[in-house]
């Protein structure tokens, strides 16, 4: 800031408001049982694939024959990184913070974040349990080590 | 029946402009200026040209941007256009020209690339993935950080594998008079380098640059005819596109780079072991460090044995990025890898290569989704 100290301007804050999903007729469903505790995902009825995030046809067999299942809650750790720079002024007093992939046990894989002190002491593979959460007023899925 | 185009196609000239930041310029000022250089490095006239294939500016997309550039230079090409796989398209477009030249739909090419995103925006690199903001998944190198840790936990390799080849482009770039960033790092540097987003540091990502950089493709037969001074034949490509998401990945620590290297392999018929000089795709160090891997110079879980002590640097079994590459010469996604490349089988490179008979390049797009393979000759 260059500008000088008796100035009266007062102080803009950022924007902390985060871009929320984009919510269709197919992802509407996932949005609404997160926001009640629920983790669900796609489950193809012609081939029996495991899906998300959610689209309008299985990605292996492309049929459209499918229906929401609820998830056991039980993920392994795929991997981890942790943010020491906040890209978005949302995130500027929560550094660090830690973004995750998880799986599913039944095959999903999906964005998260891990409820834990130190990520650091996280381990690839690792087995977690889903907690239910919130964000800007929606529900979202985050994870603790199980 | 399969065609086999190794060494029928050559690189007939290369042409760039100042690396960095180019305040003022719009992209096709750019694009035009590294063609004007390319045309003449080839010593051809520009009215030969009858094939434009220009990849969009990251920063900003533009439809129709391959006309655009078209006119800046009054062409009227037979072929034209913008491919979009990211940064694998300048390897996609110059071997797109080769086949087109070789089908008949066309004699000379030019390929060429432009953006600005250090003097204009760099928020394409920074936006969030998806529909994940709400968790703070921000950020293209979030998500190579992302691979780099599973390949850490998996196959245990060590930070100092990526220090490795961090500190080798450096090196080279520090003696490239055009590259952006001309400091030397030493691993033990790298290594005290506060966390950006772990497992990176600054110093693990790529520049954000300005820049342009076009290469004319033509016929070896062509460049003879034309009295071409250098050209550089192009002896193998090949392609592979992993398309999913990072988090829905099946295998986040392989790539389809490996299918892009056998046919490029198998079209010039040549081995990993032939090469002698490489431009590998370094956007962050992962990457160059599992292209590696998947084109065989090493077994997958033994990069760090490969790139440790120098092997990577200029005098090493493998110098790599000899002119700096994505960390040191310049951000720009790809061209550059294609132009020192050249300059090594031309023998005309500031750090080159003794003796270099065989160049690998990769070039690869999005979050390692797509690849595209280029082996050059003499």
């Amino acid at each position: 800031m260059n500008a000088p100290a008796t100035a009266k301007t007062p102080e803009k804050k950022p924007d902390t408001t985060l871009p929320g999903p984009e919510i269709t007729p197919a992802t509407q469903p996932y949005w609404d049982a997160l926001r009640e505790g629920r983790l669900t995902y796609q489950h193809c009825h012609h081939c029996k694939n495991n899906w998300l995030p959610a689209r309008g046809e299985c990605p292996k067999c492309l049929e459209a024959d499918w229906s929401w299942q609820p998830a056991s809650g039980k993920a392994r750790l795929i991997s981890w990184v942790v943010f020491h720079r906040a890209f978005h002024p949302a995130f500027a007093d929560r550094l660090p913070y830690n973004v995750a992939v998880v799986e599913l046990a039944e095959g999903p894989r999906m964005i998260t974040n891990v409820i834990i002190d130190d990520p650091e002491t996280l381990v690839i593979d690792q087995p977690l349990t889903f907690v239910p959460a919130q964000e800007q007023g929606y529900g979202i899925a985050r994870f603790k080590p199980a | 029946m399969t065609i086999n185009h190794s060494g029928k196609a050559v690189i007939a000239g290369i042409g760039s402009t100042k690396f960095g930041g180019l305040p003022g310029r719009t992209t096709v000022s750019m694009n035009v200026e590294a063609i004007r250089k390319a045309l003449k490095d080839a010593g051809i006239e520009k009215d030969a040209v009858d094939a434009l294939f220009v990849k969009c500016p990251t920063s900003k997309f533009e439809l129709m941007y391959g006309q655009k550039v078209a006119e800046a230079i009054a062409l009227q090409p037979k072929i034209g256009g913008v491919w979009d796989s990211g940064g694998s398209s300048n390897v996609m477009m110059i071997a797109t020209a080769v086949m087109a030249i070789e089908a008949g739909q066309c004699d000379i090419a030019v390929v060429t690339f432009a953006d600005n995103p250090k003097t204009g925006s760099a928020a394409s690199y920074n936006r969030p993935r998806g529909d994940d903001a709400l968790y703070g998944w921000f950020a293209t190198l979030s998500s190579y950080a992302m691979i780099a840790r599973r390949h850490m936990g998996q196959l245990g390799t060590p930070r100092e594998a990526l220090g490795a080849v961090a500190v080798a482009a450096r090196k080279h770039g520090a003696e490239n008079p055009n590259a952006q960033l001309r400091k030397a790092l030493t691993l033990d540097e790298y290594m005290g380098l506060p966390m950006m987003v772990a497992p990176f540091c600054r110093d693990d990502c790529t520049l954000v640059s300005d820049g342009a950089a076009a290469v004319v493709v033509m016929s070896a037969r062509r460049a003879s005819e034309l009295g071409v001074k250098q050209p550089v034949p192009i002896l193998g490509f090949g392609f592979g596109q992993t398309s999913w998401e990072v988090a829905q990945r099946p295998d986040m620590t392989s790539t389809q780079a490996k299918i892009a290297a056998e046919t490029a392999f198998r079209m010039a018929g040549l081995k990993p072991k032939d090469m002698d000089v490489a431009q590998i795709y370094d956007c962050f160090t992962i990457t160059a460090l599992m292209t590696l891997e998947d084109y065989g110079f090493a077994k997958k879980g033994q990069i760090a044995d490969f790139v440790k002590g120098g092997n990577i640097e200029i005098g090493g079994e493998l110098p790599m990025n000899t002119s700096g590459g994505l960390l040191s010469e310049t951000g720009m996604p790809g061209m550059q890898l294609v132009q020192e490349g050249v300059r090594q089988m031309r023998g005309d490179a500031t750090l080159q290569v003794k003796n270099a008979k065989h160049c690998i390049i990769s070039n690869q797009g999005g979050v390692m989704h797509t690849h595209a393979t280029l082996i050059l000759g003499q």
